[in-house]
């Protein structure tokens, strides 16, 4: 943000003074994000867990947010630095929006966020890595889409699915057997839920759904309607099932062989 | 060597106010009127990209009349506060003063520097509240001064006539339909009393719905949602209903206006009037 940087630039997160090199910093990272297309949307769940080293530093943490009307983010890596990071973007995108009278195109949204993670490359080799995952309705082409980076900015876009942060290796594990090309809205949101409820199963920084606290996964749907959180009460009833099953079958749905 | 011609500081400021003034005069009204569930904006623009009313924020918008440079340049400016504010601390911080303040200082430094000629435009900033008592409409005239306005408001070519037409007829908890008629009927006078007609595709309409569940609570009512508006309004009168008939056969503006207000009120002819002072660039 060009008038930021000209007139306020310590507000910009890249532009802060590295802190001096001592080992790793201790501060709470976000854990597991995952995001798959359907028919005429795009899912992206997050599960609620903040570590810090072994520390569960919050069990409630918010880790995906709306990004503008029709795209959202989901941030994996350094808390802090991730959610001013996402802030910061949702500035710029209402900006823009309001100083042109248009929206970004998809692409450039997409663009614009992958130089704000570059611009934190810095802090990322200290440690401080903020690695989001965006998806979002793409309204030219009519279909949701889902970008994934590096900690260096690189864009990727991704096809069907998608996971970042710790327990995505175990999460795209899981939501590459559970995908269908013809999910329904509801199919994909339980998919993820099921690549969530995976990757907690294998990754100790990932947290399943608490039943006992009732804190469940951040799901949020993106349509041609816009922006939607689904509710306590939808992901409760998501993840009440999901957990129903794994009484009887712990490892989850299994895959046909061939 | 010459002698510089002495001028009054009194004689060079009403110079430039009337300068201003006259600029201002040129362009078309826009009018902001308070109703139950929020501001509506409504301006006569033919320019469906040009606008004339934008939003600023969460609860905040802007309307303006006069040259577009100016004022799309203080509408920057003023988003790029908003937006600054509410980054820096809290989206609660951006307050419609705040912003008043900030545009008043512009204009007034600006009136008064005599190196640079005064910007010929007048601003409203609103404010909607969580209730009717909460709402805020400043109105900045082209010196920098800052008037605070309750019910409605109009500024632009025609603003003192439609002030008092809107202030006998402006009442508290009007729907939105109400205030959007009283706003066009408002707008549809000429300034030697005849009346013009204005269609959907005249107005650029605008609200701040403080029952919006979105946090930005700014919408432009455009094209078939304006229209069932229009006709909501045109229902309930018979002689509204005949004004939207001539809208809708594709009659160009001036044309309409006239025959209109031949039927309606016998005045007719006197609508193009309105053509002889519009002189220059096109005046929004």
């Amino acid at each position: 943000m060009d008038f930021l940087g000209a007139h306020a630039p310590d507000l910009l997160p890249g532009n802060r003074p590295l802190p001096p090199l001592q080992g790793a910093i201790e501060a709470p990272h976000g854990t597991t994000i995952v995001a798959a297309a359907f028919p005429g949307g795009v899912v992206l769940a997050g599960d609620r867990r903040a570590t810090m080293g072994n520390v569960i530093a919050q069990r409630d943490i918010e880790k995906v947010f709306p990004a503008d009307e029709y795209s959202a983010v989901g941030i994996a890596g350094t808390a802090g630095l991730a959610i001013e990071m996402v802030k910061l973007f949702q500035l710029e995108l209402e900006h823009f929006e309001k100083v042109e009278g248009a929206q970004l195109s998809l692409e450039g949204k997409a663009n614009r966020l992958s130089t704000m993670i570059r611009s934190n490359l810095g802090m990322a080799m200290q440690g401080l890595a903020v690695v989001p995952l965006f998806a979002g309705f793409d309204l030219d082409r009519e279909k949701g889409r889902i970008f994934s980076y590096d900690v260096t900015g690189g864009r990727s876009e991704e096809h069907g699915f998608a996971a970042t942060g710790s327990g995505s290796v175990f999460a795209r594990s899981a939501l590459k057997k559970l995908f269908r090309e013809d999910f329904t809205e509801h199919q994909a949101a339980t998919a993820v839920v099921q690549a969530l409820y995976d990757a907690a199963d294998d990754d100790s920084a990932t947290g399943g759904p608490d039943m006992a606290r009732r804190i469940y996964p951040i799901v949020t749907v993106i349509t041609d309607e816009g922006f939607k959180k689904l509710t306590d009460a939808e992901v409760s009833e998501i993840a009440r099932a999901v957990h129903e099953h794994r009484l009887e079958q712990p490892d989850g749905p299994r895959a046909a062989l061939l | 060597m010459s002698t510089p011609f002495y001028v009054s500081p009194q004689q060079a400021m009403a110079d430039r106010a009337e300068y201003a003034r006259k600029g201002i005069a040129r362009g078309r009204s826009v009018v902001v009127l308070q109703y139950t569930d929020g501001v509506v904006f409504v301006a006569e623009n033919p320019s469906r990209a040009l606008h004339k009313v934008s939003e600023i924020y969460d609860r905040i918008a802007f309307a303006a009349v006069g040259k577009y440079n100016e004022f799309e340049n203080l509408r920057i400016g003023g988003v790029r506060y908003a937006d600054l504010r509410g980054y820096t601390y809290d989206r609660e911080d951006v307050t419609a003063r705040g912003l008043a303040n900030v545009y008043a200082q512009t204009l007034g430094t600006i009136f008064s520097s005599a190196a640079e000629k005064p910007y010929e435009v007048e601003l409203i900033v609103a404010e909607v509240g969580s209730a009717p008592e909460d709402d805020q409409i400043y109105r900045l005239p082209h010196d920098g001064s800052i008037v605070d306005e309750h019910g409605s408001v109009a500024v632009g070519g025609n603003a003192d006539q439609i002030s008092s037409y809107l202030d006998q007829r402006h009442r508290d908890g009007m729907t939105l339909a109400e205030a959007l008629k009283l706003a066009v009927e408002s707008l549809s006078r000429d300034n030697n009393g005849g009346e013009r007609t204005l269609t959907a595709e005249q107005l650029e309409v605008a609200t701040l719905d403080r029952t919006r569940p979105q946090q930005r609570k700014f919408k432009r009512i455009l094209g078939r949602q304006l229209s069932r508006l229009l006709e909501e309004t045109g229902a309930e009168e018979p002689a509204a209903g005949a004004e939207a008939d001539a809208g809708t056969s594709g009659t160009p503006a001036e044309d309409a206006g006239g025959k209109g207000a031949g039927g309606a009120k016998g005045s007719g002819g006197k609508g193009a009037k309105g053509k002889d002072d519009t002189e220059g660039e096109p005046p929004l």
